[in-house]
């Protein structure tokens, strides 16, 4: 991909951001903000590519990333597991009035 | 890319971007809510299945024990949380995903190979096998991808330290007090324009200088913690949004750097979600985005010029409360936080109960302002079963107030102080209050006369007619109104 499609993915996503963030209920914020953690730790991606220093297959370098990576996997995972379950726990807690 | 990459990968990253966008749309009604909570976890399942299954993984095993040390400690500290603790984990959550960010820059910054972001510097020599051997370290990477790089560490430096301290301060590990440093303006402008200096440097450079990108790195770390230090205990709700924000640009930098889309679309949708809500917590309190990052908010107490006078107020039982509040058609109950540290909610809850047995309307009115952030005070009442159709928002109730027989303040003061409508002095002016000087009857639940809000200004509905002050711990006295109800 070159810079100019990568650029059009961020604008467009931001604009869908600001869309469907706006037709948030307020009283759901909370649950929000736990839930866009857990999915801001998608770098978990990049972490996994890190753990594993042959990973496009170049023998080249090694940097040491393997360990940087691993540490990273433990981070974006506390946060990934974390972030889902207390938004779920949350989130059940909602309950309508029993009529 | 230096390397082809089959195609279906960059789809899967994008189904999985969809799926992120689809669990916060769900987030439109709690009814929908779950499912996209949901969808949440499949899109993450597809972005992590999608990058194990295309990269030469060198170490499996490792990999997953670091996946499953990682859920356990996230997973438990999940379940045990208190709902009152909520911005502390949240703020904790954000410096993992700023740490997280860091390392993964950090990594591409010394294995760009591994990320495909490598470019041979001197372009004479043709790539071959064993050629970094033969002649030394010739690779480097892109400039545009140490941009991203630069930005990428730098935001993540930034949302770790920041989050640190703004976890230190929610959970009263550090004073919430603001730290106000001589100068401080000079110094943090000082240091972001140095970071960005030096991420230019990075870039234009050949080969990439080592000692700018761990400047920027240690600069990054320092601007975080500078940033927020200055910053009350009373903006911490715009502080913790803002930091939302901030994680979200970080992986998006990061996403710019990996060329991966479904990165940059959450990071775009976290950073918007972060900005909007730092937006609406601004508003909610009529501060400028810029003022709260200035910080020294609630650093001085206001100015009591003007001797205090004594005013005459009334004091009211919990056998008045319970039975004025039985007589009366509708009640509006106005929780603030200091609900929330008396854990008064599940009392107040019973005392909804039995009012709506004797045929009373109860609703609950909540501030944007009310918790420690965006939402807080509505997670806290249904965790006490409070039917989240009961619950108002400021703007959709703000004019039933003057049908209201009873407003039932509990925990709440600057939110309910008409000053802020009419005292063109006072700290608060302008910030949107609930209008309960219009109800037929206040009640006040308050530990004592003297404490005041976060702004520190007195609030003149403690004196008007129909207000009476129930002067206790805000629990013991809902306990109590709930035993004379109860007879």
């Amino acid at each position: 991909m070159d810079f100019i499609s990568i650029l059009s993915i961020f604008v467009m996503a931001c604009f869908v951001g600001y869309y469907v963030v706006w037709s948030v209920t307020p009283a759901l914020h909370t649950p929000l903000m736990a839930v866009t953690n857990a999915i801001s730790s998608v770098i978990i991606v990049g972490a996994l590519i890190a753990a594993s220093p042959l990973a496009y297959g170049s023998p080249l370098t090694w940097g040491g990333s393997k360990w940087l990576g691993l540490i990273a996997i433990v981070l974006a995972s506390v946060n990934i597991f974390g972030g889902f379950a207390v938004t779920a726990r949350m989130l059940a807690m909602y309950k309508k009035k029993d009529r | 890319m230096s390397h082809e990459l089959p195609a279906w990968v960059p789809l899967a990253y994008l189904i999985a971007g969809v799926c992120f966008i689809l669990a916060l749309r769900g987030l439109s009604s709690p009814s929908t809510s779950q499912r996209g909570n949901r969808l949440g976890m499949i899109g993450m399942a597809i972005a992590v299945g999608t990058t194990l299954a295309f990269i030469q993984v060198a170490s499996l095993v490792e990999i997953l024990i670091a996946i499953a040390v990682g859920a356990v400690i996230g997973i438990v500290t999940a379940r045990r949380i208190k709902m009152t603790d909520m911005p502390q984990l949240v703020a904790a959550f954000h410096s993992l995903v700023g740490l997280a960010a860091v390392l993964v820059g950090v990594a591409a910054y010394l294995d760009p190979e591994t990320f495909g972001i490598a470019s041979v510097y001197d372009t004479h020599l043709k790539a071959g096998p064993g050629y970094a051997e033969a002649f030394g370290h010739i690779v480097t990477i892109h400039p545009v991808a140490r941009v991203e790089m630069g930005l990428g560490v730098a935001i993540g430096a930034i949302t770790f330290s920041g989050s640190v301290i703004a976890f230190l301060k929610l959970a009263g590990k550090m004073s919430g007090a603001p730290i106000i440093l001589p100068l401080r303006h000079v110094i943090n402008l000082g240091t972001l324009v140095a970071i960005l200096g030096l991420i230019a440097v990075f870039a234009h450079t050949n080969p990439a200088p080592d000692w700018a990108f761990w400047a920027i790195v240690a600069l990054s770390f320092l601007i975080g913690f500078l940033l927020i230090i200055p910053i009350g205990g009373a903006d911490m709700p715009v502080v913790v949004s803002m930091l939302n924000s901030y994680s979200g640009w970080a992986a998006a930098a990061m996403g710019f750097t990996l060329h991966n889309s479904a990165m940059i679309i959450t990071g775009a949708l976290v950073g918007s979600s972060g900005a909007i809500l730092s937006y609406i917590m601004c508003k909610a309190m009529n501060r400028s985005f810029i003022s709260v990052i200035a910080g020294g908010f609630g650093a001085v107490a206001s100015a009591g010029g003007e001797a205090k006078e004594q005013r005459p107020w009334k004091r009211g039982s919990a056998e008045d409360a319970a039975y004025m509040m039985q007589q009366a058609e509708s009640v509006i109950i106005v929780p603030g936080y200091g609900m929330a540290v008396a854990q008064a909610q599940h009392a107040l809850r019973e005392m909804g109960d039995l009012l709506k047995k004797e045929g009373v309307k109860v609703k609950y009115a909540i501030h944007p302002v009310a918790g420690r952030m965006p939402g807080h005070m509505n997670v806290l009442l249904a965790e006490a079963n409070v039917p989240y159709d009961e619950v108002f928002e400021l703007e959709d109730i703000n004019s039933e107030f003057a049908q209201a027989d009873v407003a039932f303040i509990i925990g709440a003061n600057d939110v309910v102080n008409p000053a802020a409508k009419t005292d063109k002095t006072s700290p608060i002016y302008g910030m949107p209050v609930f209008d309960v000087e219009k109800a037929k009857t206040v009640f006040f639940i308050k530990r004592s006369m003297g404490g005041v809000g976060y702004a520190g200004v007195d609030n003149d509905v403690f004196y008007m007619d129909q207000t009476m002050m129930l002067l206790a711990d805000a629990k013991k006295m809902v306990e109590d109104i709930n035993k004379s109800l109860a007879h």
